[in-house]
């Protein structure tokens, strides 16, 4: 807690210095002194020329962009007298119970090398190397034995932990009481209650035009989606996030989705951009890790057997082997409550200067990881791009999905603000599954830990992830999956087994998801 | 990224708290009250040693699932006694005392946050409140008291970041010599520059996860 006074200033001296050392920094210093030597900089207003120069060539929105994305992405600093650990995770039982999960991640890992006799990393002999390269555009053709291989963990497995997630300092009495939830989750973290929702998300009011809706009883669609384009082409031209993000509230035309996504990420796909992409392709060439094993796996077990994605098996691999040699992926543990796995160079166990990250970028893939690459290949075709945009996406917001976190985007969030929601809305739908043993969480946490990728169909998945861009928020997740089971209430509540209620509510790729968000927050009676 | 503090005591750059002894928190009990019941309030009480009067800037803490906070210090009045007066008055840390928001946040409270003046303090008392009855627990932590006038300039930036040289008159070569005192100004911002330009390489990202070349790995380590 600080004074706003305070705050804004520690936010931006964080910004400046973030900034210093990026290239955004050294091409607005090239461009300044280029222009030093135009005749129309006079050496009396020099700073002001220069500034105006700045202004009238773009480079300041560029700046902009560049300032509004930090802003995002980084966490409003807290009281400077906090240790690091307290920005990662404010509570420390969430601290403890995201450490014991990562051991087990690392046991399990470990003991699976030892199992197959396999290192962790090592490098590729030369004629493997080049094997590699070859073959780096069609590696879906390979097909190594897997079998022996298995996902980490699935999202099942992370369920269970946070099921036993509770707050020693809480009052969990043996007996059921007022205090313990109805639901699976039991941690007392504030979610939002549906006015709130409604307030946050007002621009998916009833009255406000939405792409992924047909009303087309009166006014024809086209009347708002050919001005919704329009206005869409006037806020690229303008190359500005802060209005992108904003337009993507309502929806992105399929048309300009993947630059105004781009544009709200603060991607560019400048020439350095992609010689770092060729850097980080060398580093798989280079070295073989255990861990690609576990993302070839992966991809064959999710995206290979989706009706949408297998044709993208190949754009996965380079994608996602080059996401676990990017060391700059390793910056969003400042903020994420997750701890990259730490090891030692073969035989120098202990000596911290050959203490490494494994994976270098210290995320271990688990079962489902590559859907979260999937949707973005229908966007982007070329590999550095993809890159960026997907990588980019996780650092935002992927990786709340998968640690332990009081966040309210972070899954713990989402789970309870999914069960209170269905709870107040639909109590005699949530104590009939209680009931029956089909706790709706154990139906739905699939869906938001994957973000429904592979659950929606493919336009539908695109119009929901505008909206996560657009508020920059997982919370919308848990609003659909509660509207999900609204729109299926009538069937589920004739169900008497899980497995019956998971039949239920196994095929989502025929749901519009604008609609049914728009029923579940406005068109309820509160 | 923090960067404003490691680990250990929290302390601002260049300032040190004034020494103090807080008394563990003790819950409200009712006379004749052997039940251990949950009041929902509890009292620190704060003396600086030898009786020394100390006079208060900022005050510094970890909140453990406290969710108002009073303050009341003890000053100096008329006459040479002493009174108390409350410069703090049910301060809300917990926005929704029933949920974790606030409940484990760092806080600072600032003088002019104060209802009275906070100088010559001879003694605080903190009284805690959490209305909540889902706490097994309540608290403060880590309790700093830091006096006025140490706190170092907290320089973000440098100020030649914002201060481009500014615009002079080419010095005549003819004539008079430059004055010294103005080149070694300039030859010092110079220096500022290398050192920065310095610090800012290291600082980059060199993208490499090897170490000299060697990323063969066995196992994970559990520390």
């Amino acid at each position: 807690m600080l004074d706003p006074e305070r705050g804004l200033s520690l936010t931006i001296a964080r910004v400046v210095q973030r900034l210093q050392g990026s290239s955004l920094h050294s091409q607005l210093e090239r461009q300044a002194r280029v222009n030093l030597h135009k005749p129309e900089i006079k050496l009396e207003s020099l700073k002001e020329d220069i500034k105006d120069f700045l202004k009238t060539s773009g480079w300041e929105k560029k700046l902009q962009n560049a300032v509004y994305s930090e802003l995002n992405v980084f966490p409003s600093p807290c009281h400077p007298a906090a240790p690091p650990e307290h920005i990662k995770e404010p509570l420390a039982y969430m601290r403890k119970a995201q450490g014991s999960w990562e051991k087990r991640i690392l046991k399990s890992l470990n003991s699976m090398c030892t199992e197959l006799n396999i290192p962790l990393a090592q490098k590729r002999p030369a004629n493997e190397q080049k094997e590699l390269l070859n073959k780096w555009n069609e590696m879906g053709t390979d097909e190594p034995d897997l079998s022996l291989f298995r996902p980490v963990y699935a999202p099942k497995d992370f369920l269970e932990v946070l099921m036993n997630l509770r707050n020693p300092n809480y009052e969990n009495g043996e007996q059921p009481s007022f205090r313990n939830h109805l639901g699976l989750i039991q941690v007392p973290l504030k979610v939002k209650d549906i006015p709130e929702l409604k307030e946050d998300f007002s621009e998916l009011g009833l009255n406000i035009g939405q792409l992924g809706i047909d009303d087309s009883a009166q006014v024809p669609p086209e009347f708002f989606e050919n001005e919704h384009v329009r206005v869409g082409q006037k806020v690229l031209a303008e190359q500005d996030s802060a209005a992108a993000q904003q337009y993507v509230r309502q929806g992105c035309p399929t048309a300009l989705r993947a630059d105004l996504w781009a544009l709200i990420l603060n991607i560019s796909n400048q020439p350095e951009d992609i010689l770092y992409y060729e850097q980080l392709k060398s580093n798989v060439i280079q070295h073989n890790l255990l861990v690609d094993s576990l993302i070839y796996k992966d991809v064959k077990l999710t995206a290979s057997n989706d009706d949408y994605y297998f044709v993208f098996e190949d754009y996965l691999y380079q994608v996602l082997l080059c996401f676990s040699r990017d060391t700059s992926v390793l910056e969003h543990f400042t903020y994420s409550s997750a701890t990259p796995p730490k090891s030692y160079i073969q035989g120098k166990l202990g000596m911290e200067e050959y203490a490494v990250f494994y994976p270098p970028n210290g995320v271990i893939p688990f079962h489902g990881f590559s859907m979260y690459v999937a949707p973005l290949c229908f966007l982007y075709h070329e590999p550095s791009k993809l890159y960026q945009i997907f990588r980019e996406m996780y650092v935002r917001f992927f990786f709340r999905l998968h640690s332990i976190s009081s966040h309210p985007s972070g899954i713990v969030s989402l789970c309870l603000l999914f069960e209170t929601l269905l709870q107040t809305h639909l109590p005699q739908l949530f104590y009939h599954l209680r009931e029956i043993g089909a706790q709706p969480l154990r139906i739905s946490f699939k869906w938001m830990v994957r973000a429904f990728s592979g659950y929606l169909a493919t336009d539908q998945l695109l119009l929901l992830w505008d909206r996560i861009l657009g508020y920059n928020s997982l919370e919308i997740l848990a609003v659909l999956a509660a509207a999900v089971f609204a729109f299926r209430a009538v069937n589920l509540m004739e169900v008497t087994s899980l497995a019956a209620a998971e039949a239920v509510l196994a095929d989502l790729s025929t749901l519009k998801v604008m609609p049914l968000l728009q029923i579940f927050l406005f068109a309820t009676v509160t | 990224m923090s960067g404003a503090a490691g680990p250990g005591p929290p302390a601002g750059p260049g300032r040190s708290p004034l020494p103090c002894a807080p008394r563990p928190a003790a819950p409200l009990q009712l006379a004749g009250g052997a039940e251990p019941a949950r009041p929902g309030v509890a009292v620190i009480d704060l003396r600086f040693p030898r009786g020394a009067a100390a006079d208060v800037q900022e005050i510094v803490f970890r909140n453990f699932y406290t969710a108002f906070l009073s303050v009341r210090v003890q000053r100096p009045g008329p006459g040479g006694s002493r009174r108390w007066m409350t410069c703090l008055r049910d301060l809300c840390l917990m926005p929704c005392p029933h949920t974790e928001e606030g409940s484990q946040d760092y806080f600072c409270l600032h003088r002019h946050q104060m209802l009275c003046d906070v100088d010559q303090v001879t003694a605080m008392r903190f009284i805690l409140r959490q209305p909540s009855p889902v706490w097994l627990h309540f608290t403060i932590e880590d309790l700093q008291i830091f006096p006025p006038g140490q706190k170092s300039p907290q320089k973000d930036f440098p100020s030649w970041l914002s201060q481009l040289t500014p615009p002079e008159q080419p010095a005549s070569l003819h004539g008079e010599l430059p004055d010294p005192e103005k080149v070694s100004t300039e030859v010092q911002q110079m220096w500022v520059l290398t050192e920065v330009i310095r610090a800012r390489q290291a600082a980059a990202r060199i993208g490499r996860f090897d170490v000299d070349g060697c990323y063969d790995v066995n196992l994970l380590s559990y520390t």
